[in-house]
């Protein structure tokens, strides 16, 4: 049975890992390395970096870290932030990275993503879409979650499919950073409206704040940084936990 | 020495650091001499059919695979394309195993994605491995079950999770990404 995955994120800044509440208030969160091991020595079941920076100064910095990352890990892992370009894309795989993951970018130039897809092979574009409910409906964020567009995420999430993503990453802003659970409405819209898969993210402060995305949307994945960074949750504690309550993770 | 047989498929890398790891050494090369005196030879693969069969032929390496007498695994991609035909691109594939490669059907998502168990039939590459224990797939097409199937997945469909004839071995996931238990099986192989 194909199991559903834990996935931490690792926003990455000048080289290290960070944290934000809200898409605001940065604090340090300690080296990507030792936290990419320790993360795939508990059991978790992919990766993601993030790069918050994403100048081009510091695309350098980043390449070298994504070799390091390639050359110390052995699961699958996606690099975001900043992708403007196929070449971005090659750079990234040629360095070592499983997939990667674009948001902005995709939005301003939805070609972009049948670009990739076409040049490298769906499974290795996620399309990260930022989202926040307001005025009684969910729309798409982009950079960052500044800026607001006029794209309903649900219609976004099916145009990225038809275009060629692979997966979706999902991310709730009002979720984000509150530790009080999924966006389990728009999760289950979107992961109903489409056949790739979706990864949830933003919210996720307890065990069971993953039984209920697991049980209560179509979602594969489940995606989150503070409680695994800090070790508020420990990812072998989660799993044993889900697997008591009838979900299927990979037990390590 | 290893051989990684270069073509337009992406992820070379991750096989070369894997075996790095292991301390086996190995090249990634197109050159026809090298991959038939490597020891072992990879075949990896991670792209489209049709676009990878036709880079296979330019290159000759097509030709090349069917020359090589010393044990190749075929990874993913590299599996599908070891078989007859593949239903992506409609593309005639190296003829290798008896086995079609087919879309998944739409009844689930797809692509399949993620850490899945597999049954073993048979076969040394998975010795050791229990049916409890996942590895990492990511794919839209699979081979059929056929007399060359060595273990088996079910998702949507039963479908050929590692395939063997003679001296060539596939798996349809990636021992490289499959952290500990994906060593395991890469290690089974560097060891026929």
């Amino acid at each position: 049975m194909l199991k559903k995955r834990i996935i931490p994120c690792l926003d990455i800044m000048n080289g290290r890992t960070v944290k934000g509440i809200n898409f605001v208030g940065i604090k340090d969160a300690g080296d990507p390395i030792e936290l990419a091991k320790k993360y795939v020595q508990e059991g978790a079941d992919e990766l993601v970096f993030l790069d918050i920076t994403a100048t081009i100064e510091n695309r350098t910095t980043l390449l070298q870290l994504v070799e390091r990352i390639a050359s110390e890990i052995n699961i699958p892992f996606t690099v975001g932030g900043g992708i403007n370009t196929v070449e971005d894309v090659s750079n990234l795989l040629n360095a070592g990275a499983d997939k990667v993951s674009v948001n902005s970018s995709a939005v301003k130039n939805p070609s972009l993503i049948t670009d990739i897809a076409t040049t490298f092979g769906s499974q290795c574009l996620v399309v990260a879409i930022d989202t926040k409910f307001e005025a009684d409906e969910w729309k798409v964020f982009v950079h960052g979650g500044r800026t607001p567009t006029e794209l309903t995420t649900v219609q976004w999430a099916q145009q990225v499919e038809a275009l060629g993503a692979g997966e979706i990453l999902l991310t709730s802003m009002n979720n984000d950073g509150t530790k009080g659970g999924f966006a389990l409405d728009i999760t289950n819209q979107v992961s109903t409206a489409i056949n790739i898969p979706v990864i949830a993210s933003g919210g996720a402060g307890t065990k069971k704040h993953f039984t209920e995305v697991f049980e209560q949307t179509k979602a594969t994945g489940a995606l989150a940084a503070s409680i695994f960074h800090y070790g508020e949750i420990p990812i072998p504690e989660l799993k044993e936990y889900l697997h008591t309550k009838n979900v299927a993770v990979r037990l390590t | 020495m290893i051989a990684i047989i270069k073509y337009n498929a992406g992820n070379v890398r991750s096989v070369q650091n894997a075996l790095t790891k292991l301390g086996y050494e190995s090249v990634i090369t197109d050159n026809r001499e090298t991959i038939l005196s490597a020891d072992k030879v990879i075949f990896p693969g991670v792209g489209e059919a049709s676009s990878a069969m036709n880079y296979l032929k330019e290159k000759g390496l097509d030709k090349t695979i069917l020359d090589i007498k010393k044990p190749m695994l075929g990874i993913c991609l590299g599996l599908q394309l070891m078989c007859n035909y593949s239903e992506e691109g409609d593309t005639d594939c190296l003829g290798i195993f008896k086995a079609s490669v087919k879309k998944f059907p739409p009844n689930d998502t797809v692509p399949h994605m993620g850490w899945n168990n597999f049954s073993s039939t048979s076969g040394v590459l998975c010795q050791g491995i229990t049916d409890t224990q996942d590895v990492y797939y990511v794919h839209s097409y699979y081979a059929e079950v056929t007399e060359n199937t060595t273990a088996i997945c079910n998702y949507i469909v039963p479908f050929s999770a590692s395939m063997r004839k003679n001296n060539f071995y596939a798996t349809q996931f990636h021992p490289e990404k499959s952290a500990g238990i994906g060593t395991r099986i890469l290690q089974n192989f560097l060891e026929l």
